[in-house]
């Protein structure tokens, strides 16, 4: 049994600040759990907790069945990866691993067994007699992540260990992460403020927002059922469109702005509680793949700002009569941000994207009508942020 | 920085020949005649040890001596050889040598333990406490020498009394503080994860990453101790407990006439030690530390 659980765990800083709001979650044994979030919303906190780095105010943290609370860091037989993978400088590869072994007092050659065996398997044998000064950054993750693997711990704690590397390595290393995780089967909380990597790494996800935990679920169904428009917003890359709406009093149409869609009757039979919006305003959810240039049926027709060609698919930007719902802390990383707002500084408007084939004749400045899946559409209520089901 | 305008053709490596011949002499000349303004007294002592005492008063042709002697060591050896009046040179080396061992080995260990606590841990009162540091860096010794004295006068005439105020150095803390601040404390953390408890990660993995907070401490105290002279001063009148500051002084006091060439030859005996110091350590106190930085 090396499952960690976290029981309605809270952080209060000394300041009065709360970092972390009564916090339920289970990483099962063998499981790669993310916990994604944009910056400053926790998640390394809630990290540094389980690690014993950080102390809890209020709940209960246990690892293998053990309350660990009141245990130091090297009691709780952990292994931590950091952000900058905190190698120690002065030491070889092969001291770096073998440093915790070391320091339990393990037999010699137990101790070399271990570490050629986990230099085997990250292919860093030629480099044991190395500083860390000395290697690359990916093998500096690789000496990280050895130094994790050579204990057997309880469990395997991650703190944004592929952030320092660059865009190619990093996918690399996401592959190699979760192969290690695999062979070694222990469980894994993985911190990360990207998304894609959430998703794609992750047997489930965590999502949290200002030290609240949003909803905890497997990757597809955080996408396909977002609990509430922040998850909506945070997951998916473009993200979804939301736009301000109002459901017409009798339930057949969804005003847009200045257009309608016409409303099937399905939708109320997937959604039962929708009803209860008749005749209110409430938010719409369109994920880009949804609006398609193809086919007739329920439009929206907007105006194309710019257009991203990536081969594979087109991004097209466009602007609509609507209102766009925007999240606040939707977060990233400060680049991002950064990138986001410049972005919609340049574009005013154009705050909606489809994602349609490649080769369609969409140019800047066209009027085009999006098809849109009614069925697929997502509805938040205005005020709470959830979901509507 | 001006460029070389350069013919298209040139190739690329004659390009980079060509820009690195071009030096700032300007700024090398400067450079060239600030070096001999700091050399030369060096120079003049050593080459003025090595001169009889009337050359070694003589102009600027002094600097450019036709016939060097022993003459001014031996008579230094011969005045200073086991004497238990004026004290021999052995014995101001050992004193003085066992003051600064003290100094700078006890001070190492108790500033930078000081610093790192500052730097790293969370207590009350911390940041007056940083504050009273500070402030005490800026107090001159001579403000707070006579209160001393009279707190340690029952240490009079005792090698530990002339080390003991500056084992703990302000300056000194405040140098491990500022270091420690800069050490990632992922390092610190990276080591509690591995089950190292808090001496264990001072002694293995902060102490071999700050060698040169180290060294600068441990140079600077080295040179401050090694040729102080009021607190000696002040605390010693036996010749068994003279450092070499307080002999090479006493030396001018006894020669009714002053011979230069002596106090030169005493001078190059208490500034060896110090330069031999300082080149022994200088490779860690030059090392910046951005060298040690784990980042990728």
């Amino acid at each position: 049994m090396s499952e960690i659980v976290l029981r309605d765990v809270s952080k209060i800083y000394d300041n009065g600040y709360h970092a972390i709001h009564n916090i339920d979650l289970e990483v099962k044994e063998g499981e790669f759990m993310v916990v994604v979030g944009p910056s400053g919303c926790g998640k390394s906190t809630l990290l540094r907790m389980v690690a014993g780095l950080e102390t809890i105010s209020d709940g209960e943290i246990s690892i293998g069945g053990e309350v660990v609370n009141d245990l130091t860091p090297g009691e709780r037989d952990l292994a931590m990866v950091f952000q900058n993978y905190a190698l120690y400088p002065h030491m070889t590869v092969e001291k770096n691993i073998g440093y915790s072994l070391r320091l339990r007092k393990l037999p010699k050659e137990e101790i070399k067994r271990r570490v050629a065996e986990a230099a085997e398997i990250l292919s860093l044998t030629e480099y044991l007699s190395q500083r860390p000064g000395r290697l690359s950054g990916g093998q500096r993750q690789r000496v990280a992540m050895g130094r994790a693997i050579v204990r057997e711990p309880k469990a395997f704690l991650m703190d944004e260990p592929l952030s320092n590397l660059d865009a190619k390595l990093r996918v690399q290393m996401r592959s190699e992460i979760l192969q290690i995780q695999r062979r070694v089967g222990v469980a894994t909380l993985y911190v990360t403020h990207d998304q894609v990597e959430a998703m794609t790494m992750g047997d489930r996800v965590t999502v949290l927002r200002a030290g609240v935990l949003q909803q905890c679920d497997t990757a597809q169904a955080l996408y396909d059922r977002p609990r509430n428009v922040f998850v909506a917003s945070f997951v998916g890359s473009p993200s979804m469109n939301l736009l301000y709406a109002e459901l017409g009093p009798d339930g057949t149409s969804l005003r847009v702005g200045s257009q309608n869609l016409e409303v099937p009757d399905t939708l109320f039979a997937q959604r039962p509680n929708l009803r209860a919006y008749l005749g209110r305003e409430l938010v719409v959810g369109i994920r880009p793949e949804d609006l398609t240039m193809a086919g007739d049926g329920q439009t929206l027709v907007g105006r194309v700002g710019h257009i991203e060609a990536l081969g594979s698919e087109l991004i097209v930007h466009f602007g609509l009569d609507a209102r766009n719902y925007v999240v606040e802390d939707k977060g990233g990383s400060a680049e991002e941000a950064e990138e986001l707002l410049e972005e919609t500084a340049l574009t005013q408007h154009v705050r909606n994207v489809a994602r349609v084939a490649p080769r369609s004749s969409v140019v800047t400045g066209d009027q085009v009508p999006f098809r849109v899946s009614m069925e697929r559409a997502h509805f938040f209520d205005l005020a709470s942020g959830n979901a509507i089901w | 920085m001006s460029t070389v305008s350069l013919p298209a053709s040139s190739s690329a490596p004659r390009r980079r020949r060509r820009r690195r011949r071009h030096v700032p002499w300007g700024v090398y000349a400067l450079l060239a005649i600030f070096s001999v303004l700091f050399l030369f007294p060096i120079y003049y002592l050593v080459v003025g040890s090595f001169e009889t005492p009337a050359d070694t008063l003589n102009g600027l042709r002094a600097a450019a001596p036709s016939h060097l002697t022993f003459a001014n060591y031996h008579s230094l050896s011969q005045q200073f050889f086991s004497s238990t009046i004026t004290g021999s040179l052995q014995g101001f080396y050992t004193v003085s040598t066992l003051v600064s061992l003290i100094v700078v080995v006890g001070g190492m260990i108790v500033n930078s333990l000081a610093g790192y606590a500052l730097a790293r841990m969370k207590f009350r009162g911390r940041k007056t406490l940083l504050l009273l540091i500070i402030v005490l860096v800026i107090i001159p010794f001579q403000a707070i020498a006579v209160p001393l004295y009279y707190m340690l006068s029952g240490l009079r005439n005792t090698v530990v009394v002339q080390a003991l105020p500056f084992i703990g150095s302000a300056f000194s803390v405040y140098l491990f503080y500022t270091f420690f601040l800069n050490l990632p404390p992922q390092l610190e953390e990276a080591a509690r994860i591995d089950g190292a408890g808090p001496w264990r990660t001072f002694l293995q993995i902060i102490l071999p990453n700050a060698k040169p907070a180290f060294a600068s401490v441990a140079i600077l105290s080295f040179i401050q101790i090694w040729s102080s002279y009021l607190w000696p001063l002040m605390m010693t009148s036996q010749p068994n407990v003279y450092p070499l500051s307080i002999a090479i002084g006493n030396l001018l006091k006894q020669q009714s006439t002053p011979n230069y060439g002596e106090m030169f030859a005493f001078g190059v005996l208490l500034v060896v030690p110090m330069a031999a110091f300082f080149l022994v350590f200088q490779r860690w106190f030059i090392r910046s530390v951005a060298s040690l930085a784990v980042k990728g």
